[in-house]
């Protein structure tokens, strides 16, 4: 909740025009009394191979995160989650349209130069150009930036994008509609620069470690694909007085338990995350080592409400109350994650709304009223409900299906299905609404509802195109064209309102990160719910 | 011998050419694209990602456009790791494997071939039982729990070896998956010995030189040995092949940039360009080694005429 | 008056009388085969293992699927003699009730990859030439494909289907066979009787079925038994790639993976399969030693 004031307030500071003035400059911020290693290196697990450093091309999370210490955007955030200054130092905006940055002036890349307004403009468009066919080009048209889409759609030059330098260090955004949390958004891995002259001379090659030009606070040294990249500190990096590493280190560990040997061996500072049947043994034993925080991702069934049996709203509202929450929660999952009866997790900020009915029931009479749904929609035993439930290969997926089918056999006597499928084969099936129930997960780009609720919109492939309901639609479009924030927060509680009335979807539970970090790692930022590690705030204390 | 070589160098060919069109349709049949994911893109997005990687042409012209490339040595980029190329990823993978999978084999082959002579020698006594029973561990636990296992116990507890990674191939961080990946090999080299072995003993021509009065040893040194390898030997090709081409599970379990991690990796992210480079390089191996094994057939057993 | 070729016909009838007669390859084995010890007792502890996973879990108390939330990660006691797994099922009767798919798995797949490579590297082998030549280069196409490709091709053209499994892995676990038994052939090719036996006028068909492919038995009795497990661990990853048995039906493979990743903290997850596996393995193994010198039709 007190994380949640602060960005409230900083939200709202933001659509009164606001300038940034004083903040507390935070690197690596060593308290007094804090003795540090000799060595001071950092091995980060990071789950897979990133599919590359270039911040225009990528989309996964393990890729930001070793973007993160490559190249810096306009915003950074502090070890709570808050907006702090990146290479803007300050910006200001009258309207929510039109936004100001303020570069600083000793901003530097890796090979001297300066990063300039200029740099922006180039990589902002090179986000949207067709030429480099970024998957995440999306995220700059829902920022709403001027003729992003058309540019997308190659109606338009890239040129007419609305990005202005208006002097070296002086950047300008306008954007269609007022978007308050616009700032927020500029902290994105999409957002971030590129120098222009290293990506025209190198091309595609840009990346290579001996190509490399960066503006983060540090450089990559070493990179063999599937096994680790290495970073170095980069000396002319603005703020390079304050890194204490001397060397990061990104492990692509897939299999969870081999993570957690190679910490145990001392081999890795700090996991990806962990494997669920260890938490409750790694609790007991290494309480010291374990670091749980909240997550802004939330876990849910899909049902395909085009298709028999969940056409039929009882039907779906009955399988969704008769999901025991607490238990999957609580008992088996058990890291601190929480019961999901909204599609927004409530860990993101501004956003408290009143639980739906069903939210407030006990699971017994949730039971009760599920029963009783399911025979009014005409199922009983001898005539059961039947279907299935699909879900990507992965044992926490393989558990929860398993246990849920279960809840729904003893409670509502249904006989379900579970399908597994491959990842690639399992996004194709959802896609043409090949399913009728299936698991769906989303973590949000930025710390903002939208981010989460523009999933269930008719148009999204994703979610919204087994729903597509006129209604949801007309609140999802009022949310991006109000001007006043209240009303927006309104809309969002709206937008969740009409789904736990629609039940399209079944939240199930709402994510934690939880991880395995070695003590001897400081600056850690436990508390920053969107994982936005940056390593130039970390250090090794003295054992 | 050389009329045999230029033989399988024609013949190749046709088969390469097989292979690749076989697998180049079988892989565009299989659901899915390379840039599908869990937020499915917006059209335009898709169609300018398509245009870049040339998905957007009719299938045919994607293959022959593929198969002109491949023939002038390109491979194409990879779809999924946007900065390479296959050929940078194959060249930096397959050594990493091949240095692995050379050592575990011949690992495998000297103590499978041992134990399986002795185990023959001495058929049927607590020798032979005890001797098999243990190789036949290596196969019935499989490779991802035996690899665990050696974790646990070489580097987790008595911190001999590091749990994982690969450094350039240093020594200590190759033991572990040297040992995980070839305790499978030795069982199944064993098990094949013995019983070639055995039958090998009891042929004629052993027993005539048993009747001789040549020393025991001798004889099955100098003539059982040969003989008794034939099986051994057919084995041998596929066996090499696997081997050096990498075990998934041993290269995931131990963090170990090899070819067969990413050979599933891509697989599994519909990277169509890499899975066909790795394909066509796995296809190339195995012709050149049964070539190879099909020379050593007619060494052990010069009766074979091809 | 007979042709020559009714001639050789009779000819032909006579002497498979005439064996029927006698003792019979088959017959002589079998006899051989009784004798062996270690082979009769595996084979009565293997069908022990057959009956229990078909008999014993129909009178379990607990079902396989039956969840218990407060019952998660016991280890074993009287209720659950095998402990639970994390979701509190029984693990004896799903270690039981695995044994079913993996048994069926197991032996049909290694039957099917051994009457096939048998017969193929067979054929191979003795035609040899060019039909030895392409047959083989077929084969190395075979292996080369990319599996995973073809399972999930497999499953997406026709579905889940149990028959499906054993195509899949039949398709891959006769290659090495064909090749080991194609080796075995091209020696044996040489050899004095067979050459005899060619000279008798028998036709190639019947010189690979009466003459080599009893003479490549015994290696092919051995390679078998080691097909066994392969099988059994190769259903797993196909239950990765969506076909295969989908949970809340289990099986060894299945068990052994998820067993593997607990294995620090619920070694009982891992070891009651691992042991039914084991035993099951060693009697796969002796029995398939036992064939082999049954078989061995040098050893009368």
């Amino acid at each position: 909740m007190y994380k949640n004031k602060i960005t409230q307030a900083l939200l709202l500071a933001t659509g009164i025009s606001f300038a940034a003035t004083s903040f507390t400059t935070l690197a690596a911020n060593v308290p007094d009394g804090v003795k540090l290693a000799a060595k001071q290196e950092l091995v980060r697990g990071n789950g897979t191979e990133v599919a590359s450093l270039d911040p225009q091309k990528t989309q996964g999370v393990p890729e930001s995160h070793v973007i993160r210490d490559l190249l810096e955007g306009l915003v950074n955030q502090d070890a709570e989650g808050n907006i702090i200054p990146g290479v803007a130092k300050s910006w200001e905006t009258a309207d929510n349209k039109t936004f100001t940055f303020h570069l600083r002036k000793n901003a530097k890349w890796s090979n001297g130069d300066s990063v300039t307004a200029h740099d922006f403009v180039y990589s902002f468009q090179r986000a949207v150009d067709p030429a480099t066919a970024s998957p995440y080009a999306w995220y700059l048209d829902m920022t709403t930036m001027t003729n992003a889409s058309d540019i997308i759609a190659g109606k338009k030059d890239k040129s007419a994008l609305g990005v202005k330098a208006v002097d070296d260090y002086t950047f300008e955004v306008h954007l269609e509609s007022a978007v308050p949390y616009f700032v927020m958004m500029m902290g994105h891995t999409t957002v971030k620069p590129v120098h222009r002259a290293t990506v025209e001379k190198f091309g595609d090659e840009w990346t290579k470690p001996e190509n490399f030009v960066g503006n983060g606070a540090f450089l990559v040294s070493n990179w063999v694909v599937n096994e680790r990249i290495e970073m170095t500190p980069n000396e002319y990096y603005w703020d390079n007085a304050k890194t204490v590493l001397t060397k990061v280190t990104y492990l692509p560990i897939e299999n969870q338990v081999s993570e957690m040997n190679r910490f145990f061996s001392g081999e890795l500072d700090f996991t990806y995350e962990i494997s669920n049947e260890h938490f409750k043994n790694l609790q007991k034993e290494h309480p010291e080592s374990l670091a749980i925080k909240g997550s802004l991702c939330t876990y849910y069934y899909n049902f395909n409400t085009h298709k028999p049996p969940f056409d039929d709203l009882r039907v779906r509202k009955a399988v969704s109350y008769a999901i025991n929450r607490n238990v999957v929660a609580n008992i088996l999952l058990g890291q601190g994650q929480k019961p999901a009866y909204f599609l927004t997790p409530e860990i993101i900020s501004d956003f408290s709304p009143e639980l739906p009915a069903y939210g407030k029931m006990t699971q017994k009479e949730r039971d009760t009223k599920a029963q009783a749904l399911l025979a009014a929609a005409g199922y009983n035993q001898s005539n059961p409900l039947k279907f299935s439930l699909l879900y990507n290969t992965s044992e926490n997926h393989k558990k929860l299906a398993v246990a849920i089918g279960s809840m729904w056999k003893k409670t509502l006597g249904a006989e379900v299905t579970l399908e597994n499928q491959e990842w690639k084969t399992y996004l194709q099936s959802k896609k043409q609404g090949d399913f009728e129930a299936a698991r769906a997960g989303w973590c949000g780009d930025y710390n903002e509802p939208s981010t989460f609720t523009s999933l269930m919109e008719g148009s999204n492939t994703t979610g919204g195109i087994h729903y597509k309901s006129a209604e949801y639609d007309d609140l999802i479009k009022r949310g991006i064209e109000t001007t006043s924030a209240s009303e927006r927060k309104e809309l969002y509680y709206a937008q969740e309102a009409l789904l736990a009335k629609d039940m399209p979807l079944a939240p199930i539970y709402q994510y934690v990160q939880t991880r395995l970090v070695n003590p001897h790692v400081g600056g850690y930022a436990g508390n920053n719910a969107e994982d936005k590690l940056y390593s130039k705030d970390m250090y090794i204390i003295a054992e | 011998m050389f009329k045999f070589i230029l033989k399988r160098v024609i013949e190749a060919i046709p088969t390469m050419l097989i292979l690749i069109t076989v697998s180049f349709f079988l892989m565009r049949f299989a659901p899915g694209s390379p840039f599908s994911s869990e937020r499915t893109l917006p059209p335009q997005i898709m169609e300018n990602i398509n245009a870049k990687y040339g998905l957007d042409k009719p299938v045919m012209e994607q293959y022959t456009t593929y198969l002109t490339n491949v023939v002038q040595g390109d491979l194409g980029p990879s779809f999924k790791y946007k900065d390479f190329t296959v050929n940078e990823l194959v060249t930096a993978a397959l050594p990493v494997s091949a240095k692995i999978g050379s050592f575990a084999f011949i690992f495998a082959l000297f103590f499978g071939v041992a134990i399986g002579t002795i185990a023959a020698l001495r058929q049927n006594t607590w020798i032979d039982y005890c001797v098999m029973s243990t190789a036949m561990l290596g196969i019935v636990m499989p490779s991802f729990v035996l690899a665990p296992v050696l974790i646990y116990i070489f580097s987790i507890n008595l911190g001999f070896f590091p749990a994982g990674g690969w450094l350039d191939g240093s020594l200590q961080y190759m033991v572990l998956p040297v040992l995980g990946m070839a305790m499978m090999y030795v069982a199944t080299f064993a098990r094949i010995t013995r019983g070639s072995m055995i039958e090998t003993l009891n042929s004629p021509f052993i027993r005539t030189a048993r009747a001789k009065g040549l020393s025991f040893s001798y004889i099955v040194l100098k003539h059982a040995l040969k003989p008794a390898m034939l099986p051994v030997v057919s084995y041998m090709g596929p066996a090499f092949v696997g081997i050096i081409t990498g075990s998934v599970v041993i290269e995931t379990i131990f963090g170990l940039p090899g070819i067969g991690k990413l050979f599933v990796n891509a697989a599994f992210n519909r990277d169509y360009s890499l899975v066909m480079g790795i394909t066509i390089i796995i296809g190339f191996l195995f012709i050149l080694f049964n070539a190879i094994v099909d020379i050593l057939l007619a060494y052990v057993d010069p009766k074979i005429r091809y | 008056m007979l042709t020559k070729k009714q001639n050789l016909d009779a000819l032909d009838n006579f002497s498979d009388n005439l064996e029927i007669e006698g003792r019979s390859l088959w017959k002589d084995a079998r006899i051989r085969f009784m004798r062996n010890k270690a082979a009769m007792v595996s084979l009565v502890i293997l069908l022990a293992i057959i009956v229990a996973v078909i008999v014993v879990p129909m009178f379990a108390e607990f079902a396989y699927d039956d969840t218990d939330w407060y019952a998660l990660h016991q280890a074993p006691s009287a209720a659950h003699l095998f402990g639970t797994d994390s979701l509190g099922r029984d693990l004896f009767v799903r270690t039981l009730i695995g044994g079913r798919i993996s048994l069926m798995v197991g032996v049909l797949g290694a039957f099917v990859a051994v009457v096939i490579g048998t017969v193929y590297g067979a054929t191979s082998g003795f035609i040899g030439g060019k039909v030895d030549r392409a047959m083989m280069r077929l084969l190395e196409i075979l292996y080369s494909i990319p599996f995973m490709f073809l399972v999930i091709v497999l499953v997406t053209f026709f579905g889940r289907n149990i028959v499906l499994i054993f195509v899949a892995i039949g398709a891959i676990a006769w290659l090495d066979m064909a090749r080991i038994v194609r080796g075995q052939t091209l020696s044996l090719r040489g050899k004095e009787f067979i050459e005899a036996a060619h000279v008798c006028g028998v036709s190639k068909w019947n010189i690979i079925r009466r003459h080599i492919i009893p003479n490549v038995l015994g290696i092919v009795a051995v390679y078998s038994t080691l097909l066994v497990p392969s099988m059994i661990l190769t259903e797993s990853f196909l239950s990765f790639l969506g076909l295969g048995v989908q949970e809340p039906m289990t099986s060894w493979g299945a068990l052994l993976q998820q067993g593997a990743q607990t294995m620090e903290i619920a070694i009982w997850q891992i070891a009651f399969p691992a042991a039914f596996m084991v035993v099951t393995l060693f009697c796969f193994n002796y029995i398939g030693d036992g064939l082999r010198d049954a078989l061995d039709p040098k050893d009368r």
